[in-house]
């Protein structure tokens, strides 16, 4: 009588699990780790994988005897209760078992750890920084560095419109990096801890202010890989994505001297007076993408929290003072430095960009060459 | 297990004073976060909290007392007020341990990964920093500044705390022997001895702050641990020092029999357990 | 009312009115006191848990905005631990130890009181924050810097508040202590103790062990944001990752705090319902003791990812493994006893059944986990919200649940309904699962923990999780009514309640008198 209740009931669980799997048929259900394309992420599969049959196979013991004991040793079936209630020997049995068990598990964790960890020559190395809440890259010895931020429309966040096919997995400057190359990541943070984790990179490292933290990749396979900060950190956590394209090497090369020669002209025009109109303009993407999580779009910050820039009485006053707060951020606040973030001319402009926008018609003119003077 | 465990061991019915205690604690905390926020009344709503805290705390200790007098607590209850009072020490024991290992952290791991343990981090970060203790860290926070000299007023302070362990043991020994003169003697001599450590203390504080050392609690991790693990320490110390103080008093009175006095080994303990702490700063924090 | 200095441990009269809740020292008081506030809780707690869920339901922003929603993540989880599951197992301890071991009350009646009456008043400053500027704590439960530096005028009342639940803690766990060392009745050795009893002996001595840690860690918070010290500040020299050394040093056997006592419940009730000793008494005390014991020496697994040293990472993982031992002989003693039992099927049995299993298949993700290489993936991810789910929503709250099933018919002299016991077991169970176990497939694809809004690949399990906690939340109305429906009435109880129950409390009425046992009763 009770097995048909169970019946009853497992068919009743399955058919409801189901029923769901058919509703939201749109959305996938991904059931599984990945399996990566690195070394590393193939081991932590492989892992993975062990101890969860491990696991299960142990489930179904236990939990067998114990169905078992419920389905026949129950009063309604006249069961009378046995006496015993103590044995040494099963308990040093069940203890000298599982022990063995993990000793099992141990070793293939202990290698794979070793290799995790491992330190050894990279052919490249990239400096990781979590800022609140965008990474910033850059390449050492290669003098190309740039921020990468979320670049998926708020219009979609807000579902004011239809949601693209990498929602929130998506950045306007993803890092790049050659396959099969050894990549070492000296990972921290300008402000607040990160995380950063590529799921098919097979690794998440902390980014600790004021440290740096290394983690190391080998790609196998070309290709664009979608991870997220990994901690959390402040109110965008959520929407701090990473993409990583992995090119042949040509590709790579060719990227790499693209990126370069982008940076020498923009130092170049650094030199030169720029226009009010050609400020403001640039000032606003600025704004809008390193700026407006705090103090948002409106300029009207919010209450509290993050203040409005909007009449604020640094954003309209004397000038030295706004570049100081917006070069030096303000230690112990979530406003944070962003001298090594944006380059002057960004600087200059997102700062002309406040002084003149929401109504601040200071109508002052801050110049790359003033951030710089400032630095 | 004693065989008069239940009948004779005493509960009291109700008491006023765990929720005076309670409200006490609420707005005290309430005024003082109110305080940390910048806003104005906030430390008068935390005097008023502290207030209600002290009567809290002399009504019950003085219910207490008199219920002890009266002779309502039997060899039971006293051991209970033991294991009670052992524990709290314990728990006060691990409340140091936080410190002491945040200490050890940063000397043994952090600053030697500052300072190039760690080449990434001192290379990338904060090249050209080199590891010291004691320091403030390569931003150098709280601007430079210059150590105590642990032979001077610390090691007074530690022949202070010792000798005031041993006199407070010389009061047990009279109590035990039924001498009240001597008792409070010795009881006399330990709070002056407790009394004196704490002028120094603050004499020491002035010296640190003054502009020839420049050491303050914003010394970066210097700083940090030397005065939260001295200034915790202070902290007890006074605290103990008032006990003593009451102790003292109620032993003028006549309070305690030579077989029975768990009131006057609880601040005797307390008082131990306070100059070990202080060995351990000595060592740990001056010293080494 | 004044305070009663008089010698009258045998008088027998109830007090009355409100004041009599405020001034009790009384462990029956108490200890309701306790699980009414526990109760309060857990429904403040799992309100924030279904607006957690709710956001969730679907990918994109529709409820709250995204620092609402940390919030809710860091409020729902303090309120649970710190709220809902500790009180509640202290309010057992109330009501049970002193019965069990024979003794008239607590040790230390007064102390009692105000440890429970600290945490009204520290639940109203934690709850408080949600109003004030800056909104309420939004770093986690887990409170890491430098965010957590970045909470508005919330910031020093988080600290406090914690402040304050840690001494109520502490001084609840003296008095436990004091009261289980001190007040058996004559022949009620240690090892004929209850397992209850036993488990929370050990949990307590936990309690007093990394409380002051904790309240230590938070201390230092406080001075780095007002006080200008450099704790977890790598320019002064300091170190972020010490708090979480620190922390975690509280943190992991905080969550065996939260585990111990239902081992201790699940220990009583399975071989009363198996109508069959418990198996392996002895060996169950030592497993807890190990447990409790390699719980200090664990700490750092939730931190495999911060950048320890290699051996470090292989000295945590190792010991985080051997904890599987201990834990896989409570387990295996539990089956042990159902085996050839004559069981029967009561609303606390089927509670504690649910437990030895799902609470299983929370250490077996626990056991994964422990394996820094794979944990690297599943940090932060939602198969660890899946994995400390399975361990304190069918573990704890299920013990909690299981207890006061278990119980309620010797507190009130009432039986509740058996037909809606079960019927909230089942449903419950159903939901638990519906609710915890997809999460499990988020985490493995990658989803992380404490965000607002998701890449649309985790739709569909999100939608199937939400849709899970709404109705195990509603579920848990049932079980409020069953709780008043009882105590207002209902078959009355024998003194003996169940028919396979043992232990002193079984021998007193029902309801039991004000003081327990005011002649100590002789235990053979
Ligand atoms: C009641 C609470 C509770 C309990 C009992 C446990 C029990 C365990 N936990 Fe859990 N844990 C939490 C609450 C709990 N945990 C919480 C709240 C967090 C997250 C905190 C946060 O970040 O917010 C967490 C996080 C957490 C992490 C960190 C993950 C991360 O952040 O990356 C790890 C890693 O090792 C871990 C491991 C374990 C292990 C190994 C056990 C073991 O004790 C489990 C042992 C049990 C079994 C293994 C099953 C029974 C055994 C057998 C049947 C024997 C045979 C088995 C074998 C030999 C395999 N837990
Ligand atoms: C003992 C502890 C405990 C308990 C009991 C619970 C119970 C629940 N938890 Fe909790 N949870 C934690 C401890 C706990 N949790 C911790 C430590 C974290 C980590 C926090 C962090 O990351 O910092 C966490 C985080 C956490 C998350 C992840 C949030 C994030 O990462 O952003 C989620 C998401 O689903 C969640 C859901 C739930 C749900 C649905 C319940 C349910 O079981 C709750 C059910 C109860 C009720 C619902 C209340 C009763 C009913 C009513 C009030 C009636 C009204 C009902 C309706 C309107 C339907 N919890
Ligand atoms: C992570 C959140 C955050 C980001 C991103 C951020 N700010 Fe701020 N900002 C703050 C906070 C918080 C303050 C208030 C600091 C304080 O309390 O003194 C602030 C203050 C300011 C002020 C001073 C306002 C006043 O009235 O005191 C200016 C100007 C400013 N920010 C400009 C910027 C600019 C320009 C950017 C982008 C390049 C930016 N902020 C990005 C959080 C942020
Ligand atoms: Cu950056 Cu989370
Ligand atoms: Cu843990």
């Amino acid at each position: 009588m009770f097995v048909s209740k169970i019946k009853r009931l497992l068919t009743a669980v399955v058919g409801f699990v189901l029923l769901f799997s058919v509703g939201g048929a749109s959305a996938d259900y991904v059931l599984n780790l990945r399996q990566g394309v690195t070394p590393i992420s193939h081991d932590a599969y492989d892992l993975h994988m062990f101890v969860f049959k491990i696991c299960v196979s142990i489930a179904v013991v236990v939990f067998g005897a114990m169905f078992i004991s419920i389905l026949k040793h129950r009063k309604s079936k006249g069961a009378v209760p046995a006496q015993f209630h103590e044995s040494t020997t099963v308990e040093i049995i069940w203890t000298v078992v599982p022990f063995l068990i993990l000793i099992a598990m141990a070793i293939p964790a202990t290698k794979a750890l070793v290799v995790a960890e491992k330190p050894g020559q990279p052919d490249l190395e990239i400096k990781v920084t979590g800022y609140q809440w965008k990474w910033g890259y850059e390449y050492l010895g290669e003098n190309v560095s740039f921020i990468s931020a979320l670049s998926t429309p708020t219009a979609q966040i807000y579902n004011k419109q239809p949601k693209g096919p990498n929602y929130l997995l998506e950045v306007d400057h993803p890092l790049v990096v050659p396959v099969h190359k050894r990549v070492r990541m000296m990972i921290t943070a300008g402000d607040v801890i990160h995380s950063w984790w590529v799921p098919d990179l097979g690794m998440k490292k902390d980014a600790i202010p004021g440290y740096i933290n290394e983690m190391w990749f080998n790609i196998e396979k070309e290709g664009t890989y979608r991870g997220q900060c990994a901690e959390l950190c402040g109110k965008d956590h959520g929407f701090m994505p990473i993409v990583v394209i992995a090119k042949n090497e040509a590709d790579y090369r060719k990227w790499l001297a693209e990126q370069k020669s982008k940076k020498a002209a923009d130092s170049a025009s650094a030199d030169r007076d720029w226009s009010m109109d050609e400020l403001k303009m640039r000032g606003k993407k600025v704004f809008a993408s390193n700026c407006a999580a705090c103090h948002q779009a409106s300029g009207m910050g919010v209450p509290g929290v993050f203040p409005a820039l909007k009449g604020s009485s640094v954003a309209t006053g004397p000038k030295i003072a706004h570049i100081n707060t917006v070069l030096h951020g303000r230690p112990g606040t979530a406003m944070s430095a962003f001298a090594k973030q944006l380059n002057d001319i960004d600087l200059a402009a997102v700062i002309t960009y406040e002084r003149n926008a929401w109504g601040n018609n200071t109508g002052d003119l801050v110049q790359p060459s003033e951030i710089k003077a400032a630095r | 297990m004693s065989s008069e465990a239940n009948g004779g061991y005493y509960v009291p019915h109700g008491s006023v004073w765990p929720i005076i205690g309670a409200v006490g604690l609420f707005v005290m905390l309430h005024g003082f976060g109110d305080f940390l926020n910048g806003s104005d009344e906030g430390s008068t709503v935390m005097l008023a909290g502290f207030a209600i805290l002290l009567f809290m705390v002399f009504g019950w200790f003085r219910t207490v007392i008199n219920e002890s007098e009266a002779g309502t607590y039997n060899m039971q209850v006293d051991k209970s007020f033991r294991w009670g009072m052992s524990w709290f020490i314990f728990s006060e024991v691990m409340f140091f341990a936080a410190f002491f290992g945040a200490l050890w952290y940063a000397r043994v791991l952090s600053v030697p990964w500052l300072g190039g343990g760690d080449p990434g981090t001192n290379e990338l970060l904060w090249k050209g920093w080199e590891a010291t203790w004691p320091t403030n860290g390569p931003g150098n926070v709280g601007g430079a500044f210059t150590l105590l000299d642990p032979w001077k007023i610390p090691a007074l302070n530690t022949l202070l705390l010792l000798s005031s362990g041993v006199t407070i043991t010389f009061a047990h020994w009279a109590l035990k022997k039924g001498n009240r003169g001597a008792l409070v003697l010795w009881m006399m001599a330990t709070v002056i001895l407790g009394a004196t450590f704490l002028g120094f203390q603050i004499h020491e504080y002035g010296e640190a702050y003054s502009e020839h050392h420049n050491l303050t609690l914003g010394s970066g991790i210097y700083g940090s641990t030397f005065f939260m693990l001295t200034g915790f320490h202070g902290l007890h110390v006074t605290l103990g020092t008032i006990m003593l103080t009451v102790i003292t008093l109620r032993c003028a009175k006549g309070h305690f029999t030579a077989d029975r006095h768990f009131g006057f080994e609880a601040v005797a303990w307390y008082w131990h357990f306070v100059d070990v702490v202080w060995l351990g700063l000595f060592i740990f924090v001056y010293l080494l | 009312m004044s305070t009663a200095t008089t010698h009258d441990a045998h008088h027998e009269e109830h007090p009355k009115g409100l004041l009599r809740w405020v001034f009790t020292t009384n462990h029956k008081d108490i200890g309701t006191l306790y699980l009414i506030f526990a109760l309060t809780m857990f429904f403040i707690g799992g309100a924030m848990a279904m607006v957690i869920r709710a956001e969730l339901f679907q990918p994109g922003l529709q409820f709250v905005n995204p620092q609402f929603f940390n919030s809710m993540t860091t409020m729902h989880a303090l309120i649970m631990v710190f709220g809902a599951v500790m009180p509640a197992f202290v309010g057992l301890a109330n009501w049970l130890i002193p019965m069990m071991i024979g003794a008239p009350d607590m040790a230390l009646p007064r102390m009692n009181n105000w440890s429970f009456w600290i945490l009204p008043f520290a639940g109203t400053m934690l709850i408080g924050t949600l109003f004030m500027q800056g909104g309420a704590p939004a770093g986690g439960w887990t409170m890491y810097p430098p965010l957590v530096l970045q909470t508005g005028n919330a910031f020093p009342f988080l600290i406090f508040s914690v402040h304050l639940l840690g001494i109520s803690s502490i001084m609840g766990a003296i008095n436990i202590i004091v009261t289980i060392m001190n007040m058996r009745a004559p022949g009620m050795t240690m090892m004929k103790m209850p397992l209850f009893v036993w488990t929370w002996l050990i949990t307590a001595y936990l309690l007093i062990a990394v409380m002051p840690v904790l309240a230590g860690a938070v201390t230092m918070l406080l001075t780095d944001r007002f006080f200008g010290t450099s704790f977890f500040n790598a320019a002064g020299g300091g170190d972020p990752v010490l708090f979480q050394h620190i922390f975690w040093f509280f943190g992991h056997p905080e969550v065996y705090i939260m585990i111990l006592p239902a081992f201790g419940i699940v220990s009583a009730i399975i071989p009363t319902f198996a109508r069959k000793r418990l198996f392996g008494y002895s060996s169950m005390v030592y497993a807890t003791a190990s447990i409790a014991f390699l719980s200090f020496l664990v700490w750092a697994h939730h931190m495999f990812t911060v950048g320890m040293p290699l051996t470090g990472e292989l000295f945590f993982m190792y010991a985080t493994m051997l904890i599987a031992v201990p834990t896989g002989v409570k387990v295996f003693n539990w089956v042990a006893t159902m085996w050839k039992g004559s069981m029967t099927f009561e609303t606390p049995m089927l509670f504690s059944i649910a437990f030895v299993m799902l609470f299983t298949i929370g250490g077996f993700s626990g056991l994964m986990m422990s394996m820094a290489p794979v944990d690297f993936q599943y940090h932060d991810t939602y198969f660890i919200v899946a994995h400390f789910h399975y361990v304190l929503v069918p573990g704890a709250v299920f013990a909690i649940f299981a207890a006061v099933y278990y119980w309620l018919p010797k507190w009130t002299g009432n039986m509740y309904d058996e037909k809606l016991g079960k019927l909230h077991f089942w449903l419950s169970t159903i939901f638990v699962n519906v609710l915890f176990f997809p999460q499990h497939f988020l985490g493995l694809a990658g989803m992380p923990r404490r965000i607002p809004d998701y890449s649309t690949q985790f739709a569909g399990f999100n939608e199937i999780s939400s849709i899970g906690g709404f109705a195990f939340g509603l579920t848990q109305l049932l079980f409020l009514y069953i709780l008043i429906k009882t105590v207002r009435g209902g078959s009355k109880a024998t003194d003996q309640v169940w028919e396979g129950a043992e232990g002193l409390e079984w021998t007193l009425s029902s309801p039991p008198p004000y003081h327990s046992f005011t002649v100590a009763p002789e235990v053979k």
